[in-house]
């Protein structure tokens, strides 16, 4: 078995209209025994940037560790948070300088850089670049993750049903409904509306993950848009 | 007087507390031709006066101020071989950030690692500071800005200031005339009279130097025939 899925893991990013999602799996594994069911694989590097990482465990937290601490001193000397384009930028660096003795990991770079706009990026693991506009993949599950998220993916996803009328982001539905004059019988309607991005990112995750023996477990995704963040945890098949 | 007898030792401190071999670098750039910038409320404007010893030099090949990004350039006063050393050695930093970050540095960042390296030098052995003060002007993403770095390695940021022999009078004639809504031409005419004042001789497009970088963030020299047309303009 490859290095690469000693540990196992998925991880995908998918970008929707002024938001993206950011998704992976909870398994850590030592071969095929699980040893653990919340393993974290998505961090956040600030507000507007988060950085998931698959591959190899111990190198998924030193590399993060080594990217914070980058992006730590950033923020001191240039007093100001980095763009994630700038960000993808520097873990691309920071993975060639070990070109012969690489960081066995596969990072999934996903931030909302200036006027809100959304940029994810993946890369290989020692920093070639691959920018996209819709979804990024990495893992053991890519293969499967890279079919569910064409068929499922389509563009400029919302994260609540409203942002699609243009309404101001984070109102309840009863408020929505009202600033719409829509009717208390049409109500219902508009609750069976489904959060479009964080549906399809979640089918795309487990359909995959469930394809794989080495990922899986729950899965962990998270939604951001300009004003939040929201993290929801998956129940999926255990094993 | 106490201090003489620490004056040859860069890595000594004299007993009143001063770096005596600092103090004798700001004497070069004293005694250095004048230098001077103005921050405009849409660019910066940077010049020198280019005094030539012998009328057989060819003036075109002497350029005393030179770029260090496209967005960002550098005038000195003081020992000129020194001055070409910093500049050689910011335009690799600046290099290096944007090998790292595919963003050009800002000019901030861009200071303070030159003002580092003036630093160094002041606190090695068998090396002596170097003999320049350097006036940088840069347009990046928080705006026009004017920076001076001395010998020492300290750093200001100024919104107009001058260099060199003359510097009193100069600095001066600025505040009387320095405004927060200058525009960059104003800039740079304002620039003009103030090397006018100490100027012996006349001045032409040929015996002075001037940079600019505006809005468009492209930092450019003027050529001799552009800055004959800012000085009709002038008289």
């Amino acid at each position: 078995m490859s290095i690469f899925e000693y540990n196992g893991s998925a991880v995908v990013a998918m970008v929707g209209k002024n938001c993206f999602a950011i998704a992976s799996d909870r398994r850590l594994g030592v071969n095929l025994q699980t040893i653990a069911t919340d393993f974290q694989r998505i961090f956040k590097i600030h507000d507007k940037l988060y950085i998931g990482l698959s591959g190899l465990a111990t190198d998924v937290q030193t590399l993060y560790q080594r990217l914070v601490f980058r992006h730590k001193l950033y923020q001191l000397r240039e007093e100001r948070d980095m763009k994630p384009q700038t960000f993808a930028s520097l873990v691309s660096a920071v993975l060639y300088e070990k070109r012969f003795g690489p960081y066995l990991c596969m990072p999934v770079i996903a931030g909302l850089g200036e006027d809100d706009v959304p940029f994810i990026c993946t890369m290989d693991c020692i920093g070639a670049k691959e920018l996209a506009k819709d979804f990024v993949v990495s893992g053991t599950a890519s293969e499967s993750l890279y079919g569910a998220c064409e068929s499922m993916y389509k563009p400029n996803m919302v994260t609540y049903y409203f942002e699609a009328l243009g309404l101001t982001h984070g109102k309840t539905m009863e408020q929505g409904a009202n600033c719409i004059g829509v009717q208390k019988e049409n109500q219902y309607k508009l609750l069976e509306e489904p959060e479009e991005l964080f549906e399809t990112i979640s089918q795309a995750l487990l359909s995959s993950v469930d394809r794989d023996c080495l990922s899986g477990w729950g899965g962990h995704v998270l939604l951001v848009t300009p004003t939040e963040v929201q993290e929801r945890t998956l129940k999926s098949r255990m094993d | 007087m106490g201090d003489s007898q620490y004056s040859f030792s860069l890595t000594t401190f004299s007993p009143t507390g001063k770096l005596v071999q600092i103090e004798h670098a700001l004497t070069a750039v004293g005694s250095g031709q004048t230098s001077l910038g103005i921050k405009a409320a849409n660019g910066v404007v940077i010049a020198t006066e280019k005094k030539l010893p012998s009328i057989l030099v060819d003036e075109t090949s002497v350029q005393k101020i030179q770029l260090m990004t496209t967005n960002i350039g550098v005038v000195y006063s003081g020992m000129g071989p020194d001055s070409r050393v910093l500049v050689r050695k910011s335009r690799k930093q600046a290099q290096q950030y944007f090998r790292l970050y595919k963003e050009p540095i800002p000019v901030t960042q861009l200071v303070r690692e030159t003002a580092a390296v003036m630093q160094e030098f002041t606190q090695s052995g068998g090396v002596r500071p170097f003999g320049v003060s350097l006036l940088v002007a840069g347009y990046d993403d928080n705006g026009p800005q004017l920076y001076q770095v001395d010998p020492s390695g300290s750093y200001f940021s100024w919104k107009a200031s001058a260099m060199g022999k003359n510097v009193s009078n100069a600095k001066t004639f600025l505040e009387k005339r320095y405004t927060d809504d200058m525009e960059l031409d104003d800039a740079v005419h304002t620039a003009i009279l103030t090397l006018k004042e100490g100027f012996q001789g006349q001045i032409s497009g040929k015996n002075i130097e001037i940079g600019i970088v505006g809005a468009d963030r492209k930092f450019r020299v003027l050529t001799p025939a552009e800055i004959d047309d800012y000085l009709a303009e002038v008289e």
